[in-house]
């Protein structure tokens, strides 16, 4: 997944998490970068006819953008799947994050083949929890 | 969450090559139901060629698999056992499979491609990075490379099969 798409996805799903626009800090925090990063990339989306950016209120997806998004969030939702069902793997979140930039779209599309995902998928993606809400780990994380 | 695309650490690694052999397995698996899928008359029909390039595929899969499950084990880690993942695919396959000849055809070129695009991005993250893996920075380099090759090779044997049968 490019870097455009993993700016797409967040701010998707901050938009969801603060049901309005994402605001530029909340964007830095979940990617982990400077929010002069976050004014760049917003700049380029902008360009690029994927986001509308508003002075003081946030970034709010174009119809583009979300339909961006959610293709970019399916395949976040299958590297998290993958990892919490097939590998086991515990830590699931914080090793899709770690991975995502790695994982092309065309190789999530394979995992896809033995996953289980919903028809609703991405819709079904509880932003809070950062995971799908039907996803039942292998391995629950002991916190 | 990471914006750069390269391996720092050997947890790192070890994951990308367990999906890179789940990938493998998942090959394998499947060409293997594509042919248990075809009744007899239907492989006469689909020709020799396919059937040996689904069974050469599966072979290959195979032997790619092996060689990343030792760079795994070097790395302390765990793969997935062939079955598990025959299981899988077994579960979707319904859902997944090729509705013709030249779906499976297709879906074999999908496998070359996208096993081909996941070692070309593995070898560039880990060309990127100047960390000091447990396992020997150049073997691995070498190992990978090897396979993209012949990924590459899979990739031009199933264009021609297609391009001849249009």
């Amino acid at each position: 997944m490019n870097t455009g798409d993993q700016y797409l996805k967040a701010i998707y799903l901050a938009q969801r998490l603060e049901d309005g626009p994402a605001a530029t800090g909340t964007l830095a925090d979940m990617l982990d970068v400077s929010p002069a990063s976050v004014n760049e990339m917003i700049g380029k989306l902008e360009e690029r006819g994927m986001a509308d950016h508003e002075k003081y209120k946030g970034v709010t997806l174009t119809d583009e953008g979300i339909a961006q998004a959610e293709d970019a969030l399916q395949t976040y939702c299958i590297i998290e799947r993958f990892l919490a069902n097939v590998l086991e793997v515990e830590d699931f979140r914080g090793e899709a994050r770690a991975l995502e930039s790695v994982i092309d779209d065309t190789v999530a599309e394979r995992l896809d083949t033995i996953i289980d995902r919903r028809e609703e998928c991405p819709d079904c993606f509880d932003a809070g929890e950062d995971k799908c809400e039907y996803l039942e780990p292998v391995v629950e994380s002991a916190d | 969450m990471s914006l750069g695309q390269r391996v720092s650490t050997d947890h790192q690694l070890a994951r990308l090559l367990q999906i890179g052999v789940v990938l493998e397995e998942v090959v394998e698996a499947r060409a293997y139901r594509h042919l248990e899928s075809l009744a007899a008359d239907e492989r006469e029909e689909l020709g020799d060629e396919i059937v040996h390039l689904l069974e050469h595929a599966a072979e290959e899969s195979e032997e790619h698999r092996e060689r990343l499950e030792g760079l795994v084990e070097e790395l302390d880690a765990d793969t997935v056992a062939y079955e598990e993942i025959e299981r899988l695919v077994e579960a979707q396959y319904g859902q997944t499979s090729p509705d013709d000849f030249d779906g499976v055809l297709y879906d074999a070129l999908c496998n070359e491609e996208t096993a081909y695009k996941f070692y070309d991005d593995l070898i560039e993250a880990v060309e990127a990075s100047d960390a000091d893996y447990a396992v020997d920075r150049d073997r691995l380099l070498d190992t990978l490379k090897s396979i993209r090759a012949e990924e590459e090779e899979g990739v031009e044997e199933v264009t021609e099969i297609m391009e001849r049968r249009e």
